[in-house]
């Protein structure tokens, strides 16, 4: 028992490998796990991930496994995307919302068989998943402390993996996912990831974790295997255009003011949203947005200058607020200064002239600069690496 | 194959009247009814050779009359036994508690509890027409900004505000409290307070100390808004009143096929196309209307899987436990209760001896027990109407609280013994009729459950409290007769204004359905 009054984190099946690793002593909480925001040096974490391959510790991302005869009628209803061309082995990637089609949250859908899925997100959802079981013979657990998984992301991943005996795993897609046997039982491989770079993600039971992570340690040694934290991990995601719920939008159940939280369309997840499906939750109130219009846009932005724009008001030509930054930073590998923001329509187009107010600290002065942004349409880095099968060997 | 605009799921007393005002309107309805006969949980029934009895509600408390009128009730068969009935409180040493209209009569009582009472009578019926206003209409929702819904708002404020200055503050003040608080501020008569807390707590879920007692109390007391002073029984039980509904819906047009069992409400892209019989026959419809509860309506007909999750989880949360149970004594002889002339028996008859022997009543409920020493309202409608049993026998009818529908030993294996309990609490009152008893039945909220297709066994459909009523009832997204389907609508208990035999939320649910589907 903890007590109300103590805070206590938990700790990851990794911890003792983490632990060792983290030179800078830099933690923070992630879903009541304890984590490493970065190990020895933010910029050398993130240019292995870019440059090489870098290990990142997502055991306390939130995994439910879903089973029964109704798992996929039950998927279906959930989330806004058609998943009914699915196969066992796939990855989707889907958002669920509520009754007023206010995204919740967005995560990855694994389908493992027809009766068995496994769904990873951001946020605790049993709550919601159970209410949304009703009428469905479903089953519902929360495996997030029985699975232990690795992201290991970057150029020379597939070559790792390699080493380690994983045959052909050269030759798995995009969001699919396999499994090997490695240490008496399995090890889960998908090939998805946070980083928008050619990696995978690696499943295994909490038992082989201290196995795997000095496996990929060794096996990596001649490939710039690097472990990275949180602060590396959120570079690389700005880059890939990745929201995340919390940050870029507020899941719909933990808003107090209702206006706060984003349908699918308003956070770029539009294409997500299947409206010919049958039936879905938030379906009737997204066919209204269709009709009606949204409220807001999400955008990509370049902001110009080097400062980030970390929540700064965004502006049009007349001066008027129009939106707010959600995520800003410096992208090292495209030397820009990028954002996403959240604009009010019908602010967004791609020739809107926009500006972000961004306010700076530097020895105790504060200074306050307007700098032109542009929308840029599609994820700021994309490299072939990423989608090309087999993965190319570095 | 015959077209009908809308199917009415079920021929309780709301479905009659619902499919009554539609086909008035000129729309084709058909009825589908599960049972053999029409009425629901309005019927009577032979439940011993010779002894008929109303199977479920057995008094009408607050039959509208406006739709009485409408419907030409009288013209269709429907016949008054008797009306405005008094109640009287028993009491096993025989002082009673006579109440009729503001006139409470009775042994011992003081002057200051007789004119207490006439006065509470006056205020509480004041406040009974205000509720019978709000009853009548839509309920209005806050947040669409219809400004058919502010209109109804600001005609309950403008209502309120026209009590006056001191039944307004009074009615703000108790209106969301516990009868125990108002009747122990206002009475000194054990009995009488008694008896009067009965009425907030017949047919629910809750002790007189319980929140929502008073608006409870004035729901029961509706009737006295409408202009009548007493429950009255129908000549030929409660089925008689469903019977002059039906006739009323037939000769309005309405087609009504009694046993046919509705398995599925159809849907297609959030529309319903109509419903699935039992006979696995389909009959299409662009209007489908359920009488059923609404638990029934949206779990078992729609299925939680064809709505959305946020709105099946408000369902799925309903408050519907049934707590009340009826027992039916076929009897050879005019019971004599302690006290009561033989006149006056036909009277309600109401064991509460004092408030505190209702809330204990109440308290085994919470744990999933019955009351070792229940309350209950006894009619002898044979009194009235030598229709019901062989001449000179008689038929007893009583409710009898409290009876949770999740009893912890399980209805099967306690029946009896809940039943013994019952005779033994009645034989205090009226000592000699176990001997009398010819044939008896015993309903427990599961057999409501069975017999009269209600989840739960609560014939309210849903608990009635401020959580639940106007705007809030059954559950936000259903509340205006409408529901989440497009073109199902809702007519029963479970709606606005409620439970009771009062055909207000049938007549409603129709007036809804015309305006919303002429706009359409």
């Amino acid at each position: 028992m903890i007590a109300h009054d103590e805070r206590r984190v938990i700790e990851t099946p990794f911890h003792s490998r983490v632990q060792a690793a983290c030179a800078l002593n830099e933690w923070e909480e992630w879903k009541g796990y304890t984590t490493v925001t970065a190990f020895t040096d933010v910029a050398l974490e993130y240019f292995a991930i870019r440059n090489s391959c870098g290990i990142f510790d997502l055991t306390p991302m939130i995994k439910y496994r879903i089973t029964g005869p109704d798992a996929g009628a039950y998927l279906s209803r959930l989330v806004t995307r058609n998943i009914s061309k699915q196969r066992s082995g796939q990855v989707m990637y889907c958002c669920w919302c509520n009754d007023a089609g206010q995204v919740l949250d967005d995560g990855t859908l694994f389908k493992f068989d027809d009766n068995t899925y496994r769904i990873c997100s951001q946020e605790r959802h049993m709550d919601w998943f159970g209410a949304s079981a009703m009428g469905f013979n479903v089953q519902i657990e929360d495996e997030t402390d029985r699975v232990a998984a690795l992201a290991f992301q970057g150029p020379t991943s597939c070559a790792v993996l390699k080493q380690m005996g994983f045959e052909d795993i050269e030759n798995l897609k995009p969001y699919r996912f396999t499994s090997f046997p490695f240490d008496g039982q399995e090890l889960m491989i998908s090939r998805t990831g946070f980083t928008g770079d050619l990696g995978y993600e690696l499943w295994c039971d909490p038992e082989q974790a201290e196995t795997l992570w000095d496996a990929l340690m060794e096996a990596g040694r001649n490939y710039g295997i690097r472990p990275f934290g949180a602060a590396a991990l959120g570079m690389a995601r700005i880059e890939a255009g990745f929201i995340q719920a919390g940050v870029d939008f507020m899941p719909a159940l933990d808003v107090v003011r209702s206006e706060r939280c984003r349908s699918p369309y308003e956070i770029g997840l539009g294409w997500l949203v299947h409206l010919k499906k049958p039936n879905f939750n938030g379906r009737k109130a997204l066919i209204a947005e269709k009709e009606k219009g949204s409220r807001y846009r999400f955008v990509r932005l370049i902001v110009e200058g080097n400062k980030p724009a970390e929540h700064a008001f965004v502006y049009n030509r007349r001066n008027q607020a129009i939106g707010t930054v959600t995520t800003a930073g410096w992208s090292p590998t495209t030397k820009s200064n990028l954002a996403f923001a959240s604009l009010e329509m019908p602010w967004g187009l791609e020739d809107d002239e926009l500006f972000v107010e961004i306010y700076y600290i530097r020895e105790l002065k504060w200074t306050r600069v307007m700098e032109r942004c542009h929308v840029v349409k599609d994820a700021f880095f994309d490299p072939e690496r990423r989608h090309a099968t087999p993965a190319w060997d570095f | 194959m015959t077209e009908y605009d809308a199917v009415v799921i079920g021929a309780g007393h709301n479905g009659l009247v619902c499919a009554a005002y539609l086909a008035k309107k000129g729309r084709r309805v058909l009825i589908a009814e599960a049972a053999e006969i029409v009425g629901g949980a309005s019927i009577t029934r032979e439940f011993a050779a010779g002894y008929s009895v109303s199977a479920c509600a057995h008094l009408l408390y607050q039959f509208h009359p406006g739709i009485a009128r409408d419907l030409e009730l009288e013209k269709h068969g429907l016949e008054l036994a008797s009306d405005d009935l008094a109640t009287i409180a028993l009491a096993s040493d025989g002082r009673y508690r006579r109440f009729s209209g503001n006139v409470v009569t009775g042994n011992g009582l003081t002057q200051e509890d007789i004119s207490g009472f006439a006065a509470f009578h006056e205020q509480m019926t004041r406040y009974a027409k205000l509720l019978a206003k709000v009853a009548g209409r839509r309920p209005p929702k806050l947040i669409e900004n219809d400004w058919h819904d502010k209109l109804n708002l600001a005609k309950i404020g403008l209502d309120i505000r026209r009590l006056g200055r001191n039944d307004m503050r009074e009615l703000l003040r108790i209106g969301a409290i516990n009868l125990f608080d108002v009747l122990n501020e206002k009475f000194t008569d054990e009995l009488l307070k008694g008896a009067l807390s009965v009425d907030g707590v017949l047919g629910a879920h809750m002790g007189p100390r319980s929140p929502n007692t008073v608006l409870a109390y004035l729901y029961r007391h509706l009737g006295d808004g409408f202009g009548t002073s007493g429950p009255a029984i129908p000549r030929g039980g409660m089925g008689s009143v469903t019977m002059a509904l039906a006739a009323a819906a037939r000769a309005a047009g309405v087609e009504i096929r009694n046993h046919t069992p509705v398995t599925k409400i159809l849907c297609s892209a959030g529309r319903t196309t109509g419903v699935k019989l039992g006979s696995g026959e389909t009959v299409e419809a662009g209007l489908v209307v359920s009488n059923a509860d609404p638990k029934t309506t949206f779990e078992t007909l729609v299925g939680f899987p064809e709505l959305e999750a946020g709105f099946s989880r408000r369902v799925h949360n309903i408050r519907a436990r049934g707590t009340t149970a009826k027992l039916h004594l076929a009897l050879d002889g005019m019971p004599e209760f302690t006290g009561i002339d033989a006149i006056d028996s036909g009277a309600r008859l109401v064991v509460a001896p004092d408030l505190a022997y209702v809330e204990r009543a109440f308290d085994p409920a919470k744990y999933g027990e019955f009351s070792p020493a229940p309350i209950m309202e006894i009619t002898i409608p044979s009194v009235h109407d030598e229709t019901l049993a062989p001449a000179g026998k008689h038929v007893l009818s009583a409710v009898v609280q409290f009876a949770p529908y999740e009893l912890k030993a399980g209805w099967d294996s306690a029946k009896k013994s809940f039943e013994n309990t019952i005779l033994a609490t009645l034989s205090q009152y009226a000592p000699g009729i176990r001997d009398q008893i010819v044939a008896s039945e015993v309903l427990t909220p599961w057999d409501i459950e069975q017999q009269f297709r209600i989840r739960g066994g609560h014939w309210h459909h849903c608990e009635f409290s401020l959580d639940q009523f106007m705007m809030m009832r059954p559950a936000f997204g259903a509340t205006q007769y409408y529901t989440p389907i497009d073109g199902l609508y809702l007519c029963g208990a479970g709606a606005h204004p409620g439970g009771g035999v009062m055909g207000l939320a049938g007549r409603n649910a129709a007036n809804e359905i015309v305006k919303r589907e002429k706009t359409k």
